[in-house]
């Protein structure tokens, strides 16, 4: 299939005209406050209107294609396959202009927000690669942008810092709790508050009050519907099946949702395992969270018994997030999507293979998936979704597996 | 004042906004659990002791995203020095004797009890009401019918940005009164304009004949003395908790600089 079907193919999918969805079964709602409500209405009317016009579409494709890279090369990862033993075709989403999938959705966003004139955007950053990538767009369409983004993500993750100042975004710490990606929404959200009126909010992920899980994955099902094409262009088929990571869940379902109605191919989302999702210093909210409520949606959160949400723990600051997008929730429950988890040490090591196997330096959050992928062969044909590349990670990536030191300098009794 | 035993949660909260001879009801807010499970008893004596009318009495959650940093805070210390939800309930019990009283509380530590198991609960310790922040009118079915069977009142809130149409819609099933954001934010110490607030509380009028309350931004006696002027209570927050704070981070008695600050409130009521 041609880049020019490709671009036909989208703006039908876009072109839906089915409803915005504010319930996945159970999940998913609208657990706001009421000076929210109005905003959301908004949103979801502009967002409405917006994928069926066909000026918008134009716009945000242009943008997609000349722009940010779309579409993104479907890769036969030649010697990763070799080790495996049958063909695992990467989804180069970490190709796009800013290192991520992530830009898919803030441009999208951008575009609406504007469209309803809003002046001021604001995001929350875990990695770092939502904010780059809502200050890339926020530039590029002349927005004021500003991005929170807690001080522990800051120290793990400060090339992005300094990417979103270099921007012109101003990036605001937040110190509150155990200062990483859950507390940056809640600081976004309670901004978003105060400043409703002339401010857009542009959420990172499939998380949050509707509209936002339904708009975020519809702007995100790029990454599946274009992976479909091209591995029935490239291989004449469909694979046995689609992986990705899973924090709160964007890339897996943007890569997931063209395949949903494929019933032979099996999709799985790679969680965060952290020490192990036994010791409770995990990301593993499918896993082993219970049904709660967290930033406006009801979706499987980490909480106490009492209903206090606890932190989470991974490697990966994308991954760092005690929730999940409502409508993984529900497909877990359904059984469609298959959850699993791989721990920290076993993401830092695939990044590491996968970097010597195929010259691609995948993010922390991406080898997740690759981690699995190595210790679970399917032995037909995956497609995996590489959400974003390592070079964020680098300085982290480096410390932990000491290679920031020269060679010797960790010398004899260490 | 004992109030009655045998009034359903909403006649008590009636009562309330008309028996308090003055201008407006005074309603301050304190954190449950706040500095510590036992001060917060005392900080809630106090409140009535000073002239309260009714009592906000918040649960601790870990993210409460109506709140601002005072609150928020008062939240996350009151957790961390152990309190927990079934602990901070039983001590609503004392105030709830005293003077009408509602819990306010972000809906997942509700659903972790289950919605009937909760609002039995808050019967049982004699509240009167409940605050929900993060449950706006599309989302409120299932509390409401839970709290209305057990004569608890669950109070909507409305905010500056709420459209006319969805105004008539909350007014027409709202219970108590109308809590009505002052500003368009979290909780905090800062007051809306006289005329915007004004107009805000014209605009809730135009739809209910129960009482209006005015929160969010009023930190002191003239303030709530405006507040009165155009609606039936005032209900204050951060100003309170900061001082209970303030106050326990500098080893003082907070049960006696919350009264004297709700004292003074309640006098500029008259």
């Amino acid at each position: 299939m041609s880049p020019s079907d490709i671009r036909k193919h989208r703006i039908a999918r876009l072109n839906a005209h089915s409803p915005v969805e504010h319930r996945f079964g159970e999940y998913g709602g609208q657990y706001v406050p009421e000076t929210l409500m109005p905003a959301l209405a908004e949103l979801e009317a502009a967002w409405t209107a917006a994928r069926d016009d066909s000026g918008f579409q134009a716009e945000l494709n242009t943008l997609l294609c000349d722009y940010a890279g779309r579409p993104t090369p479907l890769y036969l990862a030649e010697r990763l396959s070799e080790r495996l033993g049958y063909p695992i075709y990467l989804k180069r989403e970490d190709l796009l202009h800013t290192g991520a999938h992530k830009i898919n959705n803030a441009l999208g966003q951008a575009l609406l927000a504007k469209r309803i004139g809003k002046t001021r955007i604001i995001a929350e950053t875990g990695a770092g690669q939502h904010g780059v990538a809502t200050a890339t767009v926020c530039a590029r369409l002349g927005l004021d942008c500003e991005v929170f983004m807690g001080v522990e993500d800051m120290r793990r993750q400060a090339p992005n810092v300094s990417r979103m100042r270099l921007l012109g975004a101003k990036v605001i710490p937040v110190t509150a709790g155990s200062q990483t990606l859950k507390e940056a929404v809640s600081a976004a959200i309670r901004n978003w508050v105060e400043t409703v009126e002339n401010t857009h909010y542009i959420i990172g992920s499939v998380v949050g009050p509707a509209p936002f899980p339904a708009m975020v994955r519809d702007l995100q099902r790029v990454i599946g519907d274009e992976a479909r094409c091209q591995i029935c262009d490239m291989a004449g088929r469909l694979p046995g099946r689609v992986i990705a990571c899973v924090g709160a869940g964007s890339n897996a379902i943007g890569s997931f949702k063209a395949f949903e109605g494929d019933e032979a191919v099996e999709l799985i989302g790679v969680e965060a395992g952290g020490h192990g999702v036994s010791t409770g210093a995990h990301g593993a909210t499918l896993t082993a969270g219970s049904t709660g409520i967290l930033h406006g949606s009801r979706t499987a959160v980490l909480q106490s018994e009492e209903g206090q949400i606890v932190e989470a723990h991974s490697i990966s600051a994308g991954l760092d997030y005690p929730g999940v997008g409502p409508e993984h929730s529900y497909l877990r429950d359904l059984g469609r999507v298959r959850y699993v988890s791989a721990t920290d040490d076993e993401a830092l090591a695939a990044l590491q293979d996968l970097s010597k196997l195929e010259g691609i330096i995948p993010a922390l959050e991406s080898s997740h998936a690759i981690a699995w992928l190595l210790a679970n062969p399917g032995g037909d044909m995956d497609i995996l979704t590489l959400s974003g590349r390592g070079d964020k990670d680098l300085a982290e990536v480096l410390r932990l597996t000491g290679l920031d030191r020269e060679p010797g300098e960790n010398g004899a009794g260490a | 004042m004992r109030i009655s035993e045998t009034a359903t949660g909403i006649e008590r909260i009636a009562a309330a906004f008309t028996g308090h001879g003055r201008r407006a009801a005074l309603m301050p807010y304190l954190m449950g659990g706040f500095p510590s499970v036992d001060q917060a008893v005392a900080i809630a004596d106090a409140y009535v002791d000073g002239g309260a009318d009714l009592i906000e009495f918040g649960l601790p959650f870990s993210d409460p995203l109506a709140d601002g940093p005072v609150i928020h805070g008062a939240a996350v210390d009151a957790l961390a020095a152990g309190a927990t939800v079934n602990a901070v309930l039983d001590s609503v019990a004392p105030v709830a004797a005293r003077v009408p009283t509602l819990v306010m509380t972000y809906f997942n530590l509700i659903e972790a009890q289950g919605i009937e198991r909760f609002i039995g609960r808050l019967v049982e310790l004699g509240v009167s009401g409940l605050i929900a922040p993060d449950i706006p009118l599309e989302e409120s079915a299932p509390l409401l019918a839970a709290c209305d069977a057990a004569g608890i009142a669950l109070i909507p809130m409305v905010a500056p940005t709420t459209t006319d149409e969805r105004m008539a819609a909350i007014c027409a099933q709202a219970r108590g009164f109308i809590y009505t954001v002052s500003v368009t934010g979290t909780t905090g110490e800062r007051m809306a304009t006289a005329e915007g607030l004004a107009e805000l509380v014209a605009r809730v009028r135009a739809h209910t004949d129960i009482p209006v309350a005015v929160g969010f931004g009023i930190s002191g006696p003239e303030q709530a003395s405006r507040v009165a002027e155009v609606a039936d209570g005032a209900i204050v927050g951060t100003r309170l908790v900061r001082e209970a704070g303030e106050c326990a981070a500098a080893g003082k008695d907070p049960a006696a600089a919350v009264e004297a600050v709700v004292r003074e409130l309640s006098d500029a009521l008259r």
